[in-house]
């Protein structure tokens, strides 16, 4: 009764806890909606993390509902509402103001879902919302009603919610599932065509590559939230200068790189985004262009107030980008496929802002001063042409599909003089690849010389040893920007101008529909938008977003950066000519040094390297596991028996344990030793047997030997079981005996039964060791004196019995149980075997 | 060939008898001297298996038509139900009682439940063992 009250107790407490947790969620739940900042109702981020969770839910109930409407009208709703929710914030974030909310998920483990809205954010925010909607107007345009749309919408929300829980978690724990969340549904959306087999391998490959790099980052996750205490970021930024000396601090700077590298398609990890190329040309819009290969730029961005400032982050996130910046734009010249060209200079832009963000780590290298003031520069830059490259390229990709869509193939060889044909897609193109190549009068212009005054600046810093290797980064951005500039005019003038080849391509060239233009129009009016206001952009996006990355920059100095489209005849700008010129003499030359890229054979590329070691692991755990696996039962016994030995003889040996001592035993009567020669003689024997009947006796001798002794030993109960228990068994051995096959010589190799011989002496010699060890170790008094008080106790004189069934009962119980089962598995097993037929489809 | 073998049948009459007397004096002695349900449900199925070598099967089934699976699941419910049977009088499971009690004609005699659990015991080795010998005899 007394467990029941307290039981009571604990269930009445639990059901306040209950209660007070209730309370208090409520009250937060009521702060979510309470009225800030003249008026506005600002709700909490969170809820803009689980909207698109919702609607993909949602949209999978709505295709029924609704057949005549393009489902599309309806999902596009979500993004434009988010958008235009992000876009209420910005002139709160431009004054400073950042926005947290908690919700507790696992507060035990300071696991909790809290979002954080600052200007790092929201730059990502708003890019993930408004091209998201651009290509769902898109995507409506695309697709026709033939497609599994729901599906389609379905995980094109999912992989919206996960991205924005991405970029708003405050939490790294959280981050990592929203980043595994991304990952998933981007697998999803590159098979979205799982009929095809290029789609499954390009979605595989994706998934390996990003899910490996985002599981070592979640161990340096764990590290950090180990040498810090704490899974917020803001709390990690505040207390992590306590411990750059923490061993921990470079392993979990290292796995969290590696994490961003994969997922941003960084070299040599870049392999997954040209084989992505697969998905439906929205999604890699979307996804391969804008959103998720910025996820690890993000990433990179949030951690330098963390880890900027060391050296070896410095090097590594500039070294990685910007051979990745070159190898992309020199293997993006080489393709034939349009959308292959475009994944790999995404590879390429993409490696030229990490590299802006490693340069721009610099700055944190000394704490604040005056001197620093200008690195910070290059990461400014870097999200400016974050935010050019999501315009231009998602404009690119989509004028990308409408070729695809309209002629039938992607082909640059079977492409050319389309202009006449396709003016306002040609108009789009023009303006997104020049941007690329970096000219005036677009975006890509001004970041560009940016990046170039930043890779200038780097090469005079006298920190992380630059005076001798700093004169290196300006030469390899200056090569890849020609590379770009090279590809970006193939573009241009391959597809669009030259001649026109009507009988290479499925469809005769038309211009595109209005609706597939609406998205890449508005784009590129935001490319020549930005040219010429870019300063509005770097006061309301870019300065705020700064403020995060160099929290205490921002306190001492204005960060911002006067954008300027001229701004004299500096080094710069003559890089830029320099670029032009060279660019446009080599494009003329193209037939002639294309030759060059034979010379490095297919056979070297890392994708031929991924697919070998992606063999490689799988024939080779395949010989592995053939090798041990053998079938054998024999082999299996083996492995056992060495086990024993190796464990147990060693443990021997290691402890010491090997002292017996004789002394203490009983004297042996000339009746034991006279048994126990005819059972050595008798098991001896049946080894050599060579029929099954004396193998049968012969293990009767055994048994009845070991009878015998459980009679000297004064054991009468053993005793007789044991001689009813031999003569049942030898009976049923005699039963057995006719069904069983010819008894077979065992015809072995040597070799084979000198290792059973050398094993099987071992396993009996360790045996009498432990045996003869254990009689020498006696730690405790035998509890046997209890036993014998029976009669008092049980009124059972005999002990055994009494043992058996009364004091120990529930063993005896079970073992009854076991024997039963035993009997039903012999019946089972004969009565009901398989009949003829059967049992070929029992194997299958 | 059909071997008339009567002085085996003829000695097994007696010899049954035996060896029946015997397994039930075990089982009974079982709680003061050597024996128990286990040795006396051993003893008693080495009869039976007698019965079966000497005689055919289909006589010695009609002759003890039991199911023998029956007899070991009755056993097995005895000495579990026994285990039950103490919380009927609110003691831990399988607790054993015994007493000593003046019957008519016997005297006094010690009585005790472990009796109802050997009694299991024995059920359960004797179905099991004859079992398993009928179904692999039978098979041939």
């Amino acid at each position: 009764m007394q467990s029941l009250n307290s039981c009571r107790v604990k269930i009445v407490y639990l059901f306040n806890c209950e209660i007070k947790s209730y309370l208090l969620q409520l009250d937060n739940f009521a702060k979510y909606f309470t009225i800030r900042n003249g008026g506005l109702i600002l709700v909490s981020v969170n809820l803009l993390i689980i909207i698109p969770f919702i609607a993909a839910a949602l949209i999978l109930f709505l295709q029924k509902r609704v057949s005549r409407i393009h489902i599309g009208w309806f999902v596009l709703l979500i993004p434009i509402i988010l958008f235009i929710f992000l876009v209420r914030y910005i002139p709160n974030i431009a004054n400073g103001a950042t926005y947290l909310h908690t919700i507790n998920w696992i507060p035990s483990y300071g696991i909790n879902f809290s979002s954080y809205l600052d200007g790092l954010s929201l730059i990502f925010g708003l890019i993930i919302t408004g091209i998201g909607a651009l290509v769902i107007v898109y995507s409506i345009y695309y697709l026709n009603e033939n497609e599994s749309l729901k599906h389609f919408y379905c995980y094109l929300m999912l992989f919206m919610g996960a991205m924005l829980g991405v970029i708003f978690s405050d939490n790294i724990m959280v981050l990592y599932v929203f980043w595994e969340l991304t990952s998933i549904s981007s697998f999803l959306l590159i098979a979205f065509w799982f009929q095809r087999k290029r789609s499954r391998e390009g979605a595989q490959k994706a998934l390996l590559i990003t899910v490996s790099g985002g599981f070592s980052m979640l161990a340096g996750f764990i590290m950090i939230g180990n040498i810090t205490g704490s899974f917020s970021f803001r709390e990690i930024i505040a207390i992590i200068p306590d411990f750059y000396d923490h061993t921990l601090f470079i392993p979990a700077m290292l796995l969290i790189l590696l994490g961003a590298f994969t997922k941003s398609a960084q070299f040599p990890f870049h392999i997954w985004l040209p084989s992505a190329m697969e998905a439906p040309t929205p999604v890699s819009a979307y996804l391969h262009s804008a959103t998720m290969v910025n996820a690890g730029l993000y990433l990179v961005a949030r951690f330098t107030p963390v880890f900027g400032g060391e050296g070896l982050w410095f090097w590594l996130v500039t070294v990685v980008g910007l051979v990745t910046m070159f190898w992309g734009s020199f293997t993006a010249v080489r393709q034939t496929d349009l959308k292959a060209l475009l994944a790999y200079s995404t590879i390429s832009q993409l490696g030229m802002i990490m590299s802006m963000f490693g340069m721009g780590s610099a700055a944190l290298n000394n704490g604040y001063s005056a001197d620093s003031v200008v690195y910070t520069q290059a990461t400014f830059a870097a999200l400016f042409h974050l935010i050019n490259h999501a315009t231009f390229k998602s404009a690119l990709f989509m004028v990308v599909g409408i070729i695809d869509h309209g002629v039938g193939t992607r082909d640059i060889r079977r492409l050319g003089g389309l202009a006449t044909y396709m003016p306002i897609t040609f108009t789009i193109a023009m303006i997104g690849s020049f941007s690329m190549a970096g000219l005036p009068p677009f975006n890509g212009f001004l970041s560009k010389e940016m990046f170039f005054t930043s890779v200038l600046n780097i090469r005079e810093a006298n920190i992380f040893s630059l005076e001798a290797w700093g004169t290196l980064l300006p030469v390899l951005a200056w090569v890849a920007s020609v590379f770009t500039f090279i590809y970006c005019m193939i573009v241009v003038f391959k597809t669009f101008l030259g001649k026109y080849q009507e009988e290479r391509l499925e469809h005769p060239a038309h211009e595109a529909p209005v609706g597939m233009l609406i998205a890449p129009i508005i784009l590129a009016v935001l490319v020549i938008a930005i040219f010429f206001f870019p300063n509005v952009l770097g006061d309301y996006l870019i300065v705020p977003a700064m403020a995060s990355i160099f929290p205490a920059f921002a306190a001492e100095a204005d960060l911002g950066v006067t954008i300027s489209a001229w701004h004299g005849f500096t080094p710069e700008l003559i890089m830029t000519i320099g670029v032009v010129v060279v660019g446009t003499l080599l494009f003329i030359s193209l037939k002639y040094w294309k030759r060059i890229y034979a010379l490095l054979p297919e056979s070297w590329s890392f994708d031929s390297l991924y697919n070998a070691v992606l063999e490689t692991v799988e024939t080779s755990s395949n010989k592995i596991t053939n090798f041990y696996m053998t079938g054998y039962l024999r082999d299996y016994l083996v492995y056992i028996y060495l086990f024993f030995i190796i464990v147990v003889g060693g443990t021997l040996i290691y402890t010491g344990a090997l002292n017996f001592d004789i002394a203490g035993n009983a004297p042996i009567d000339a009746i034991d030793w006279f048994i126990a020669i005819t059972m050595v003689v008798g098991s001896i024997a049946i080894i050599f047997a060579k029929s099954r009947l004396t193998a049968i006796l012969l293990n009767g001798v055994i048994g009845y030997g070991v009878a015998l002794f459980f009679v000297l030993l004064r054991a009468p109960d053993l005793a007789l079981t044991q001689t009813v228990v031999e003569t049942v068994t030898t009976v049923l051995f005699l039963v057995a005996y006719y069904f069983l096959p010819d008894w077979q010589k065992e015809n072995s190799s040597r070799k084979t039964k000198s290792v059973n011989l050398l094993i099987s002496v071992l396993v009996g010699a360790i045996f009498v060791v432990v045996a003869l060890a254990v009689q020498n170790e006696k730690l405790f008094e035998s509890i046997s004196g209890f036993f014998e008080n029976s009669y008092e106790l049980v009124g059972a004189k005999n002990i055994v019995n009494a043992i058996l069934s009364d004091f120990r009962g529930f063993d005896t119980m079970l073992e009854v149980v076991v024997l039963l089962i035993a009997g039903i598995g012999v019946f089972t097993l004969i009565k009901l075997k398989a009949r003829k037929g059967e049992e070929e489809l029992e194997n299958k | 060939m059909k071997i008339n073998n009567v002085i085996l049948k003829t000695v097994t009459k007696v010899v049954i008898y035996i060896i029946l007397t015997l397994a039930v004096y075990l089982f009974l002695a079982g709680h003061n001297s050597p024996g128990g349900g286990f040795i006396g449900g051993l003893v008693l199925s080495t009869a039976f298996v007698l019965l079966f070598i000497v005689y055919d099967i289909e006589t010695i089934q009609k002759a003890l038509p039991f199911d023998f699976k029956k007899v070991a699941a009755l056993g097995a419910f005895l000495a579990v139900g026994t285990g039950f049977g103490s919380f009927v009088f609110d003691v831990p499971f399988l607790t054993q009682a015994f007493g000593y009690f003046n019957l008519p004609f016997f005297g006094e005699v010690e009585l005790t439940t472990v009796t109802i659990f050997e009694l299991g015991v024995a059920l359960v080795v004797v179905g099991v063992v004859v079992t398993i010998i009928l179904s692999i005899s039978e098979d041939v």
